[in-house]
């Protein structure tokens, strides 16, 4: 079953008059379930994809459909709070910054999604599994400062699971971390994939991660050079 | 046990990130919702003052010797120096007037006494008439003793503050000044917060004798029928010669009127603060939301609506501005007493009582503007903040 169809997606920014093409036609099917690594060369057009896979950002022509439901395409644009409600449904976002709130423990950052989505006593409940599949119930209470990176890494995918999301949006998960760091959060990755069903759109540089993916994409200047799956 | 959290607690702990530029924009609330209470609080216990003091008067209109309509009205109120005088066979005129209900006629020395306080200070002798003068006080009962008779020349009662004053009690002798005569003390008034507190009363024919004034008065209490139309015997009262007549309205305006050029200042001083306030708060919470430009970002991106962050960013400022109500609330009770003080420093007249009068409307009031002024300081910070779009959030890395 298709989780995500992009038909011909181009995102078209202007550079004084010259028109460039950072996403060029680009046309792929995710399977639920699946992991999609994404890789290229910086500039190619992967964080464009991926904003626009996860409903932030919007293409200049081409077709979305997320869960059957088309985001993008020819019908009228969805406005901010639709996009808002279709992220908080099926997309779960892990990016090469932490964005933790420093003033906030682990278990607040992690519950945080709950307090806009006023679904604060269910994701209770999830809270406890989500901190020992990412192996932070030792560090619950602890603050944003006395982590390390790798843990700070857990937290904000721990935040991106509270609400359990169907896909998972991973921009250079392991961008900040040393390669022991990289390696944790990697078969974190894998293991949410096989023991949770969770399906994984992964950008990244390094290509040891990105042999986690069971289906690839790789991209040069905006154009799809290779698709394997 | 895990850890609930709602927006409220949110918005709180951002507070918490910059606790010192925190602090200080609740300093800035603190201290202007501290002038405003302050302010109306001087507002209400002035004019409240001013009416008890009048109102402890007795009467509705007194008679002077005709002068300065400001001195006669501190003359009424505090005892003033430089005294005119009157001659007395007024009051059997005045009394017969079929619109008067009772006069009484006084007679006022004021003598400075170097002894008094650190510096020295005026000591007023009030010669009355008895019973008029305790008629028309009835509020003006006894620690000790009671009134003298009219025919006892050489009796004093003291006002409560006079007789700490002077250290006497009922019993004891005390000297004027001029007379080697010794002056028995029949009487002490309890305090009631009036001019009275502070009176030495003896008979107005001892005062007349002893400050070489037979046959003159300084004042002549006139208390009219409930029938009598005020302002048509003020204008009989106009024909008499050489004396003026004022009415305890026209004194509260005479006094209001001193006062309220100095209001206003002082009121345009709070509202000028307050706008300092609320520009303070709109700078704090546009800096702190510029500060989390990204955050905000990917708060929206897990599924912040723009109305939530709206939501949070005014939470912020109307904790900022709860707060800094709160405490300046609560400073303006402690330090009532002090802010009155310095009031009575520089006002040159003050009525007795309460100066500043914190009543519960106020509070309220004063506490709905404060959480009010930092609302609309929050609102253009909070709107920039709900309308970060996630992605410009996410490339400003």
């Amino acid at each position: 079953m298709n989780i995500i169809t992009a038909k011909n997606l181009t995102k078209i920014y202007a550079r004084g008059v010259e028109k460039v093409f950072a996403l060029n036609d680009a046309s792929f099917v995710i399977k639920k379930g699946e992991i999609l690594s994404i890789t290229g060369a910086s500039g190619s057009g992967k964080t464009t994809l991926v904003n626009i896979l996860g409903c932030l950002d919007n293409p200049t022509s081409g077709v979305l459909t997320v869960a059957e439901q088309q985001v993008f395409g020819e019908q009228k644009e969805l406005s901010e709070a639709a996009l808002t409600l279709i992220r908080r449904q099926y997309f779960g976002y892990v990016f090469q910054k932490f964005f933790l709130i420093p003033t906030l423990t682990v278990q607040e950052n992690i519950m945080l999604p709950s307090i806009f989505q006023k679904n604060l006593q269910t994701n209770l409940q999830n809270l406890q599994p989500t901190l020992e599949i990412l192996g932070l119930t030792q560090r619950a209470r602890h603050l944003p400062a006395e982590l390390s990176g790798g843990e700070m890494q857990r937290v904000a995918i721990a935040r991106a699971l509270i609400n359990k999301p169907q896909v998972l949006l991973a921009d250079e998960p392991t961008g900040n971390l040393d390669s022991k760091r990289s390696d944790e959060i990697k078969n974190l990755l894998v293991t949410l994939n096989r023991e949770q069903g969770i399906t994984i759109i992964l950008v990244t540089h390094n290509p040891d991660l990105a042999k986690i993916g069971s289906s690839a994409i790789e991209l040069l200047d905006g154009k799809i050079l290779k698709k394997s799956c | 046990m895990v850890h609930y959290m709602n927006i409220f607690q949110l918005s709180y702990k951002n507070l918490l990130r910059r606790k010192l530029r925190t602090t200080f924009t609740i300093l800035g609330i603190t201290l202007s919702a501290w002038v405003l209470i302050t302010l109306l609080g001087f507002n209400n216990g002035y004019e409240n003052s001013l009416n008890k003091d009048i109102e402890g008067m007795g009467f509705q209109i007194v008679l002077t010797a005709k002068g300065c309509p400001y001195e006669a009205a501190t003359l009424m109120l505090k005892g003033g120096t430089g005294l005119r005088y009157m001659p007395e066979e007024i009051v059997q005129g005045v009394a017969n007037d079929p619109d008067v209900a009772q006069t009484t006629a006084m007679l006022m020395h004021a003598e400075f006494d170097p002894d008094k306080g650190e510096n020295g200070g005026t000591i007023v002798y009030l010669g009355i008439d008895i019973p008029s003068y305790p008629e028309l006080k009835p509020y003006l009962t006894f620690k000790q003793g009671a009134w003298f008779q009219n025919a006892a020349e050489r009796k004093v009662v003291l006002g409560f503050e006079a007789a700490e004053l002077e250290q006497r009690e009922v019993g004891d002798s005390m000297l004027l000044p001029g007379s080697a005569e010794e002056y028995q003390v029949v009487g002490i008034l309890k305090r009631t917060g009036t001019q009275d507190d502070g009176m030495i009363f003896l008979p107005l024919k001892t005062v007349q004798k002893v400050f070489n004034k037979e046959g003159q008065l300084t004042m002549l209490g006139i208390r009219l029928k409930q029938t009598a139309d005020a302002n048509a015997f003020e204008e009989k009262l106009y024909s008499l010669p050489d004396v003026q007549v004022v009415s305890m309205a026209q004194v509260k305006n005479t006094i209001l009127g001193l006062v309220s050029s100095a209001k206003v200042i002082v009121l345009s001083i709070a509202f000028i603060a307050f706008v300092i306030a609320m520009f303070g708060v709109l700078n704090t919470v546009l800096m702190s939301v510029f500060e989390r430009y990204q955050e905000i970002g990917i708060l929206k991106s897990m599924g912040a609506l723009p109305k939530d962050i709206f939501v949070m960013i005014l939470i912020e400022t109307t904790l900022l501005c709860t707060l800094g109500g709160i405490l300046g609330i609560s400073l303006a009770f402690v330090f009532s007493g002090a802010s009155e003080m310095a009031i009575r420093f520089f006002l040159p007249f003050t009525p007795n009582g309460n100066l500043i009068l914190i009543t519960t409307p106020t509070v309220v009031w004063s506490f709905l503007t404060i959480a009010l002024i930092g609302i609309i300081g929050g609102i253009y910070p909070a709107q920039r903040a709900a309308h970060i779009r996630p992605l410009d959030a996410i490339r400003s890395e």
